[in-house]
């Protein structure tokens, strides 16, 4: 069960998680920076609509910045023996992965609200629909958090074995989630993976809230869904694999 | 209702039997020494007491809450130290402070004197705000120690605090157990200082081959081995036959130590009255005379080898 004093420990991980991992200065940089060096490499040379570029753009920047640090917390804290200390607490699994997936998700709406509003203003794009997607953002960051809290299931204290899992599901989710390359315009078998894509709404998502045409709260709801569905798996997951980690 | 109760605990790692029925009560107050050989099962016990592991079979209470069924409630009633100086090196000393006082849910206010106190105690206010990576082993384990009285729990779980540390951690920390027992904790104290737990102890459990082999007061726990009584005796000369001390009546075995000789046997009082007899006989003058039962570390030696 998750209980009010729950949020309080969820929290305190959350801010410790912020302190160690997240708060250093390559990580804000390197994810600031990131969606910058997309963004112009796609804009310069390339006939790409501005709607397609905020969207795939959009897209990268909370997929990546949401499942960067989150999968490689559990083995980093396996090996210098920190989540032992954790688990000697009263602390819950589901109150532990929560306070994770906080952190990851503060990071990921921070780090993706900042390029989408400046690409925005460079493209001078018009923001039609606000609220959807800064609740998108949220729930999306969320959702890509939860994924990366449950590829760091595996149990193992090597951070590369996890980021080995992570890029080998990151990247081809990118190809068939409508970053690079509308999802309209895949072919069937690849529109049929985009549609079980939360990175697929996302984008859509963004599309739609800068003009684009579509349903901006139909893409919250699923992302919503989603968003519950990786919690479960992921908190489900652990307490198989947390006893092998001690 | 005994502080610490573990009933017929069991754990089994790939087939094998780390913890066999294990079984032992703590009363509210002991300072309780675990003592066993590496990989005797003690760790594997305390995490099954502690709520880290859960165990295969068997019942672990603290305080009467039972650990497997509501193990956040039973945590809560706990401090632990483990061996490994386990603090985030990234946060400070004060930073992991509150990280714990937040989780046993310490209110902010409180939590903010109760650090400063606790980190005062243990000699590391001046380096509260210093990241733990620059912390010395003695230090971070001193820290540990601080980090598991956040919540003035009644019982704490100490596992090798002192292995290791300098002159200066190993009597702080020493001190510091035998206060917090003088105003009534629970002191569960897994070790491989034997010399440690005989001073400290009112009782010790040793384990071995995941079996509880004997527990009682070190003091009990060392009559159980009479025979490695003995008797430590010093001459004005040496000049006499070493063979014939190891004749004397009830003598078991003779070992010479220095300038002294060490009688074994099961009646020290025998052997003085045999030892007197013979240094009259030889013309000696005896120097000193002690008699000294076995040591702790004998007796665990004789248990966990047998």
């Amino acid at each position: 069960m998750y209980y009010p004093a729950s949020l309080r420990k969820s929290i305190a991980i959350a801010k410790k998680d912020l302190r160690i991992y997240y708060g250093k200065g390559p990580v804000v940089i390197f994810g600031i920076l990131l969606p910058f060096f997309f963004f112009f490499s796609f804009l310069i040379g390339r006939e790409m609509p501005p709607l397609t570029l905020i969207s795939g753009l959009g897209g990268m920047a909370i997929w990546f910045t949401a499942t960067s640090i989150s999968p490689i917390i559990a083995p980093m804290e396996t090996r210098t023996r920190t989540l032992e200390r954790l688990v000697s607490m009263p602390l819950s699994v589901t109150e532990m992965l929560i306070g994770d997936i906080l952190a990851s998700t503060v990071t990921g709406v921070v780090l993706s609200a900042i390029p989408i509003s400046i690409i925005a203003v460079i493209l001078n794009l018009n923001l039609v629909h606000f609220f959807p997607l800064a609740l998108g953002i949220i729930v999306a960051s969320f959702c890509f958090s939860a994924i990366g809290i449950l590829l760091s299931a595996l149990p193992t204290d090597t951070t590369s074995d996890v980021m080995m899992l992570a890029l080998l599901i990151k990247f081809p989710l990118i190809f068939v989630s409508g970053v690079f390359i509308p999802a309209s315009n895949l072919p069937g078998w690849g529109r049929i993976i985009s549609r079980f894509s939360p990175l697929t709404y996302f984008v859509d998502l963004v599309r739609v809230s800068f003009g684009g045409s579509g349903q901006s709260w139909m893409n919250v709801g699923i992302l919503t869904l989603f968003a519950v569905f990786f919690l479960f798996a992921a908190v489900f997951v652990h307490k198989r694999t947390l006893p092998k980690r001690l | 209702m005994g502080a610490i109760e573990a009933n017929s605990l069991i754990k089994e790692f790939d087939g094998l039997r780390a913890v066999d029925d294990v079984s032992f009560k703590i009363e509210e107050g002991e300072i309780f020494g675990f003592l066993g050989p590496n990989g005797a099962g003690k760790t594997t016990t305390t995490r099954m007491i502690t709520g880290v592991i859960r165990p295969d079979s068997g019942t672990a209470t603290i305080e009467g809450v039972d650990v497997v069924q509501n193990p956040t409630a039973a945590k809560e009633k706990i401090g632990i130290a483990p061996e490994e100086a386990n603090a985030y090196l990234d946060l400070t000393a004060r930073g992991n402070m509150n990280l714990a006082g937040e989780i046993y849910g310490v209110p902010g206010r409180e939590l903010r004197g109760k650090v400063d106190e606790l980190l005062d105690i243990f000699g590391l206010l001046d380096r509260a705000d210093s990241k733990v990576k620059g912390f010395s082993k003695g230090m971070k384990q001193r820290l540990i120690l601080a980090m598991a009285l956040i919540n003035d729990p009644g019982i704490l779980f100490l596992d090798e605090p002192t292995a290791g540390l300098d002159v200066e951690s190993r009597r702080l920390i020493k001190d510091q157990v035998k206060k917090l027992n003088e105003v009534g904790k629970t002191i569960f104290l897994t070790t491989h200082d034997i010399a440690e737990a005989d001073r400290l102890c009112d009782r010790v459990a040793v384990i071995n081959r995941g079996n509880i082999a004997a527990i009682d007061s070190p003091e009990k726990l060392k009559a159980t081995i009479r025979s490695t009584q003995s008797i430590l005796v010093s001459f004005d000369s040496m000049n006499f036959e070493a063979a014939d001390l190891e004749t004397l009546k009830g003598v078991e075995e003779l070992e010479k130590e220095g300038d002294k000789w060490r009688l074994y046997g099961p009646n020290p009082g025998e052997i003085i009255e045999e030892v007197v007899s013979f240094a009259k006989e030889e013309g000696l003058k005896i120097l000193s005379l002690n008699t000294s039962g076995p040591s702790l570390e004998e007796t665990f030696t004789h248990l966990t080898k047998n």
